[in-house]
């Protein structure tokens, strides 16, 4: 049973991360136009490098 | 920064940061010039018809590669575009887009107060994001204790459970317990006190069993609760801030500018820092911004979105003009007597808060539901407590099966089953091209056994059409097509529409010269050609109040021309399907009674009034609303606006005074009327798939209660019997997209 001790700590990081990924993304207002970016991958713009 | 402003010469001047401090003192300066509140830099432009990743480009290329635009970015929920341009107006970028094909309107930012909801919104998806990670963390430590961690191995889970589910009960559960608090305070019993009370408790039995190596702990339950109750939030709130913006950009189209005449020329100023005494120019087509008199300058005035009459009303100075009004022909000076607060638009406003609050406070059906389940809750919970603590004694126990039924009985299903059903049917609505903005009114749209019209601009379009142009000889009529391309005012348009419409093509005209206020008049082969008001040419109106105009040929006598109002589409499709449900159908018109009643004719409505007030609109509502019809009033205008706020429901065209939306529940978003039986019968839809719901919630209460009274529910039952009716009542709901 020792191995809770490494795999609870694990997966809770893990889960963690997630939360942490979820909460940036929230904050850098990747929500704010769902329908949009799902249509900007399409275009050819800026494919070669991030827009300045 | 965009790209292609780097490559702009214009633009090159804030390469720099120094040089960025000029544009910036500039914009500045113009702001409080203006006397606009500070804060919005951008222009903000509508673009209804974009929808795709070429649209987007398309946009942002043209713009970004407009001197003096610094970056443009679209964004497709909202259908917008945001740019920074120091020093430009949205009448200098509204072309840029145009020319690349799409359709773009001015909106004001000022009226857009979009962030602030954001941020609530975020707020509460954070909540979730939390509540779902302890969740799923504590679940996986729960499944372990289900079946069959004992002793260390158990307490241990426990704590760790414990860590993650305490925190997040405080943080996640924040909106419930304020809630809790304000309806605690305000001496009532809402629905987010038996939540709050189920979280406290079972937290509280929780952390007292694990101390004491127990054999069941909450901790999941109270997070699970926690979650789902947050989606039934979030639900709400959506479909309250999608209604809410969509709200906001109409109000937003109309941007409140009036052109005030200085020494110095014209200058734009907002509405509200007009002043009685200032001179305002108003040019045809325009919507009159203040109550004034008219100095200079002859024109018709289109009283239709204040009284309902049809038909325009010549205006010379001296004539007494209100806000709302639109200036037809001529251009028009007139001096403010009154604006803002004092003006006959706010005046109507005041009148409609006034109806409102004598409108009583609808209870919703999940506030009547609430108002019956939580004392029910509080009830079954502390009686199970005394029952089970009189029989053993045990005090520790009694609290266990006291927390137990609190949190079977908790109204999880409860708060996802209306607001999953309202958002589903206000979708569902949305896309039909209707905007529900009160969220009650879904289920008050489905009482409603009487429905009453306004006429102008409601059943009709409030724009004319030719009743018959055969009236013209076969030769003359390129001559008359002419003349009536020459003018803006709404019967030359129509006539002009009817002739291209026959397939006739405009005849050469010389010296064509509108006379505001009367006509427009043309030379053709030596001949004077003239179209306008009967008065004008030397004829005689008669006693028809049907809208005519009259075209003189230069001999004979003059031609009289009879226009009728266009009909809205699927009106006449829309008065058949509600005679046909068995509704009473009323049509109540500030208009003549001629007009009215050919129109009540041909839509087959029998019950019609003409000549009616607005007080006497909304005195029939009333009178009906006592005898106990539940009334849907469909209105446009000024003249509605009390009616509107009057009725049990109502619903306003889009292109209806800013006023009227306000006073109504619902804007219908496109020409067409149709929806309009729809939507009832949507309504009707989910207000039978609430009450399944709440049907489906009690049926699980009646089956689950019995178990955690008897003390035999097991955190395993709990976490089960929650998610599984929470599911059945969102699946439920969804049947009606």
């Amino acid at each position: 049973m020792e191995i809770l001790g490494i795999l609870i700590p694990v997966s809770l990081g893990l889960g963690a991360l997630g939360l942490v990924a979820f909460i940036w993304a929230l904050r850098g207002r990747q929500y704010d136009d769902p329908k949009g970016d799902a249509e900007r991958i399409l275009s050819k713009e800026w494919d070669d490098r991030p827009k300045p | 920064m965009s790209d292609a402003a780097l490559h702009d010469h214009d633009a090159r001047l804030s390469a720099c940061p120094a040089c960025d401090a000029a544009p910036l003192a500039q914009r500045v300066a113009a702001q409080a010039g203006s006397g606009h509140q500070g804060g919005h830099h951008d222009v903000i432009l509508s673009l209804p018809t974009i929808h795709c990743a070429t649209c987007i480009t398309d946009v942002e290329r043209a713009l970004g590669a407009h001197p003096g635009v610094r970056d443009a970015r679209v964004n497709l929920t909202l259908r917008r575009v945001t740019i920074d341009a120091p020093g430009m107006s949205a009448a200098d970028l509204i072309p840029v887009v145009e020319r690349t094909g799409y359709e773009a309107h001015e909106l004001d930012p000022a009226a857009l107060s979009a962030s602030a909801a954001d941020r609530q919104g975020r707020d509460i998806l954070m909540r979730i994001g939390v509540a779902g990670f302890a969740m799923m963390n504590i679940m996986i430590l729960s499944v372990a204790v289900w079946s069959g961690a004992e002793a260390a191995t158990r307490d241990m889970f426990h704590w760790i459970s414990g860590a993650i589910a305490l925190p997040t009960v405080v943080f996640a559960g924040q909106p419930f317990f304020s809630s809790a608090w304000r309806s605690l305070k305000a001496g009532r019993l809402g629905m987010d006190v038996p939540i709050s009370l189920a979280l406290i408790l079972a937290s509280a039995i929780s952390v007292y069993e694990t101390l004491h190596s127990g054999h069941h702990a909450y901790f999941d339950a109270a997070v699970m609760l926690c979650f789902f109750l947050l989606i039934g939030r979030y639900l709400d709130y959506r479909t309250r801030a999608v209604a809410r913006s969509a709200a906001e950009e109409l109000t937003a189209l109309e941007v409140p500018r009036a052109f005030r005449i200085t020494d110095a020329g014209d200058e734009p100023v907002p509405v509200a820092d007009l002043l009685p005494g200032d001179l305002i120019r108003v040019l045809p087509g325009a919507r009159i911004p203040a109550d004034g008199e008219i100095a200079a300058g002859h024109s018709e005035i289109d009283r239709s979105l204040l009284t309902g009459e049809s038909v325009p009303v010549p205006a010379a100075p001296g004539t007494v003009l209100s806000a709302g009004e639109v200036n037809l022909t001529g251009p028009l000076i007139l001096r403010v007597t009154a604006a803002g607060r004092d003006s006959s638009l706010a005046r109507l406003t005041a009148l409609v808060a006034a109806a409102e609050s004598a409108r009583g406070h609808y209870t919703s059906l999940a506030e009547r539901a609430s108002r019956l389940y939580s004392p029910l809750v509080h009830l079954l919970a502390f009686s199970s407590f005394l029952g089970w603590y009189w029989v053993t004694r045990d005090l520790r126990h009694s609290v266990n099966v006291a927390a137990a039924v609190l949190i079977i009985t908790c109204p999880c299903a409860l708060g996802l089953a209306v607001p999953a059903v309202v958002t589903a049917a206000s979708g569902r609505l949305f896309r039909r091209g209707m905007l529900i903005k009160d969220g009650t009114a879904l289920e008050r749209l489905a009482d409603v056994d009487c429905v009453v019209f306004d006429k102008t601009g409601t059943l009709t379009m409030g724009v004319p059409q030719v009743t018959s142009v055969d009236d013209i000889p076969l030769p003359m009529r390129p001559v008359a097509l002419a003349l009536a391309q020459g003018s803006g005012h709404p019967l030359s348009r129509a006539l002009a529409q009817a002739l291209r419409d026959a397939g006739i093509t405009a005849a050469e005209l010389s010296d064509l010269r509108e006379v505001p206020g009367y006509g427009i008049s043309g030379i053709w082969q030596g001949r004077v050609i003239r179209l306008g008001r009967a008065d004008w040419l030397g004829a005689s109106h008669g006693k028809g109040r049907v809208s005519a105009s009259w075209l003189s040929l230069g001999e004979g006598a003059p031609i009289r021309l009879e226009f009728t109002d266009r009909l809205r589409p699927g009106a006449e499709g829309c008065i058949r399907d509600l005679l046909a449900s068995g509704r009473r159908v009323i049509l109540l018109s500030g208009d003549a009674a001629p007009v009215v009643q050919e129109l009540a004719d041909r839509l087959g409505i029998a019950e019609w009034h003409a000549g009616v007030t607005p007080t006497e609109k909304a005195a029939t509502v009333r009178d009906l609303r006592a005898a106990g019809a539940h009334v849907l009033m469909v209105g446009d205008g000024l003249n509605d606006t009390a009616a509107l706020a009057e009725a049990h429901v109502s619903i306003s065209p889009a292109s209806a005074l800013d006023a009227a939306r306000v006073a109504s529940d619902i804007v219908l978003m496109g020409n067409d009327l149709s929806p309009v039986a729809e939507a009832l019968n949507t309504a009707q839809g989910a207000r039978r798939r609430i009450k399944e719901n709440f049907a489906i919630s009690v049926l699980y209460n009646i089956v689950a209660v019995p178990f955690a009274i008897a003390g035999l529910a097991t955190p395993l039952m709990a976490a089960l019997a929650m998610s599984l009716s929470s599911i059945c009542v969102t699946l439920n709901a969804l049947r009606l997209r």
